[in-house]
């Protein structure tokens, strides 16, 4: 008999070995359900607890988080509409103030053209009297009978021909007046006209205002919403971080581009100044640092440069100073700048003649026939890499803008990534705790189907002694016990 | 608080400046010992050799050092040393030092004069000596010989040597008509050399025979 086969109670005969070890087991397994099903579930309830009790914390923190990141991006759009504001009533504030300066000429213009039409219209309107009584004079002459001989037929042709020539005349008199009167409302025509030109200037300046109104009214609505901490507003600020966090990723990135290819400009001629030799650690040079060094004070004098200008507001103490610290201020970062430019043009000119002199002493060493000069083409990437130079650092000078950008949108979409990684750990605890929970109820289960047989002698002893009610088999409850 | 804040800060800044900046500069630094046996009937390889050292003057930077030593019947000696120059550290004068120098060993190389006597191991011990004064991290010796050593009765050289932290690279090991005869004698010749200077505490022993390959001699360094 081997080792193998000293597990047989009944040496030569697998089966009844193994029927009889199981039917053992299953007595002790049986013997041993309670305190193993209490064992069972302790664990489980040892493992799930402290999980989901994770879990509930990590939630409960997500939303404390979410609470202080709702506040913050709040606060923020809060002091951002409101300086939106306050500079949309500067403007319309500027603009009223020029507009209205203007208006009491405007008003004493329009006056005078006004008063001036009148008197025109006053003057039309003085029509000359008709002939007095002529209408009736003529009127008796008409009723002369005309057979009344020559006499009578001579006055009357004479009446006739004196009222034809007065009538001439009064006719002639009247045209002239008529011709007058449009004299006069033809010189008048010019006011009309720069009246309605001064109307329409008014009528453009009100649509202005009009314009900026809704612009502060808008601003306005949103702050209202912004105090009121509307979720639309939440949603809105959040969204608006987000694309500005991204923009200002994009514009960083190429900025970091410049001051990469910046720094290969100056790395070379830097270690004719700090020497080539010199190193801070193992790879890293001291020339190398340099170049590093001075691309960052352009950068910081940039900073600085739109900090004095307001441009942007990374530092209040900067944007706090008077208007006459400031302009010192600006014109201290613009010289400064200018200084580092010029330094960088040389540098770049620097660069391309230790490469030029290089690339002539590997052509000697290599006994090779030396390259002929391309005359001015050749000068062409020299200028090119002067003018990178000298334009580069004012590039990186604008950095700052996007730099605040992503430093105020970093918070929200900082905070709110957290959050969600946050909540992402609570569900995997929860999930844990969870299966740590139902593994325990399915292992009772499990063991419960192993001791079946006896489970099922159990049941039939129990209908025996207590009739039907007993025959139903105890289910275990929802938290694994045996229902009693 | 500011104050406290501040001078904290400087202190952290100057701590990292201090362990960052510990770094000796000559560390970094390369020292090439070039021997060019210039004894019997390798004197006449001794125009390649302007070939490797062109290729080092091209190759070494602002900092590094070199110097090109022939191997005479006595080399250790310092009037052996034809050139020697540590390259300042500004590029434009590195290149300067670098003219020269390949003026000077060109002068040397159209000049040169066969010794009766072939002491490799002088040369040796003169180069370690150059390389552990300059200081340099990297410190590496070139032979440009077929490393058939030939000593008078009077010059002793028959005692261990030190070449602590030196790579020693043997380039252009020419075949004698005697090895042509029995290999064995080239492969034995050898085997010795390595024997010996790895016995010396060298940290790298090679062989460059294809000098169209001259980039493997710096591959690893």
């Amino acid at each position: 008999m081997t080792d193998l086969d000293s597990w047989m109670i009944w040496p030569g005969n697998t089966a009844l070995s193994m029927l009889t070890l199981l039917l053992i087991a299953m007595i002790g397994l049986y013997a041993a359900r309670t305190p193993m099903h209490g064992l069972i579930r302790a664990a489980g309830q040892a493992l799930a607890g402290p999980l989901r009790l994770g879990a509930r914390w990590l939630f409960a923190t997500a939303l404390e988080m979410k609470e202080r990141n709702r506040a913050v991006l709040l606060a923020q759009g809060r002091r951002e509409v409101g300086q939106r504001i306050e500079r949309e009533f500067e403007r319309v504030g500027i603009q009223v103030t020029r507009d209205l300066q203007g208006y009491p000429v405007l008003q004493r213009k329009l006056l005078e053209e006004i008063t001036r039409i009148e008197e025109d219209y006053k003057k039309c309107g003085e029509v000359p009297p008709p002939p007095p009584d002529w209408v009736e004079a003529v009127a008796a002459v008409a009723q002369i009978k005309t057979g009344g001989g020559e006499v009578v037929q001579k006055i009357l042709d004479e009446i006739r021909r004196s009222v034809e020539r007065i009538h001439d005349k009064a006719i002639g008199e009247y045209r002239r007046a008529y011709e007058e009167r449009h004299d006069i409302l033809e010189g008048s025509l010019p006011f009309w006209r720069s009246i309605d030109k001064t109307l329409k200037q008014v009528d453009k300046k009100m649509a202005d205002l009009q314009e900026s109104a809704v612009t502060v009214d808008a601003q306005m609505d949103k702050y209202r919403q912004i105090v009121a901490k509307t979720d639309e507003a939440e949603a809105t600020l959040s969204n608006s971080a987000f694309t500005q966090f991204n923009i200002a990723v994009i514009v960083l990135a190429v900025a970091l581009g410049g001051a990469f290819v910046n720094f290969k400009l100056i790395a070379l001629p830097m270690s004719e100044m700090v020497g080539a030799g010199d190193y801070i650690t193992a790879s890293l040079r001291t020339s190398e640092v340099a170049a590093l060094v001075i691309i960052l004070v352009e950068a910081s004098m940039g900073l600085f440069l739109m900090e004095s200008l307001r441009i942007t507001h990374l530092f209040p103490r900067i944007s706090n100073l008077n208007d006459r610290m400031r302009r010192r201020m600006i014109w201290i970062s613009l010289v400064l700048l200018v200084t580092l430019a010029g330094v960088e043009a040389a540098l770049a000119l620097m660069r391309d003649m230790l490469i030029a002199d290089k690339q002539a002493l590997l052509q000697s060493l290599a006994a090779t026939q030396q390259a002929a000069t391309e005359g001015w083409i050749g000068r062409i990437p020299t200028a090119g890499q002067m003018l990178l130079g000298f334009i580069l650092p004012f590039a990186l000078a604008f950095v700052a803008v996007p730099l605040e950008s992503f430093v105020h949108s970093a918070r929200t979409v900082g905070g709110s990534l957290l959050v969600d990684l946050v909540r992402a750990l609570a569900f995997v605890l929860r999930v844990l705790g969870n299966l740590a929970r139902h593994t325990s109820r399915a292992l009772l289960h499990f063991y419960d189907l192993v001791i079946v047989l006896p489970l099922l002698v159990e049941h039939l002893v129990r209908s025996l002694r207590g009739g039907e009610a007993a025959m139903k088999p105890r289910p275990l409850d929802s938290q694994g016990e045996l229902k009693s | 608080m500011v104050k406290r804040e501040f001078l904290a800060t400087l202190m952290i800044i100057g701590l990292t400046v201090a362990v960052t900046g510990c770094v000796d500069s000559r560390s970094q630094a390369h020292a090439v010992y070039v021997l060019v046996d210039t004894s019997g009937t390798y004197a006449r390889e001794a125009g390649n050799a302007r070939l490797i050292i062109n290729y080092l003057l091209g190759t070494l930077q602002p900092g590094d050092s070199l110097a090109v030593a022939r191997v005479r019947s006595r080399s250790f000696s310092e009037k052996d040393i034809i050139a020697k120059a540590m390259f300042d550290t500004r590029p434009s004068q590195a290149n300067a030092q670098k003219r020269a120098f390949r003026d000077k060993v060109d002068g040397f190389l159209q000049t040169v004069q066969g010794s009766a006597y072939t002491d490799i191991t002088g040369g040796l011990i003169q180069g370690a000596e150059f390389l552990n004064e300059t200081g340099a991290g990297k410190r590496t010796i070139l032979i440009f010989s077929d490393m058939q050593e030939e000593l008078d009765k009077v010059t002793i050289r028959d005692f261990p040597i030190s070449l602590k932290n030196i790579r020693v690279i043997a380039v252009n090991v020419t075949k004698l008509s005697t090895d042509n005869i029995d290999p064995r004698r080239y492969l034995g010749r050898l085997e010795a050399w390595q024997k010996r200077i790895e016995g010396a505490g060298a940290s790298e022993w090679k062989v460059i025979n294809d000098l169209e390959r001259l980039d493997a001699i710096f591959a690893k360094s």
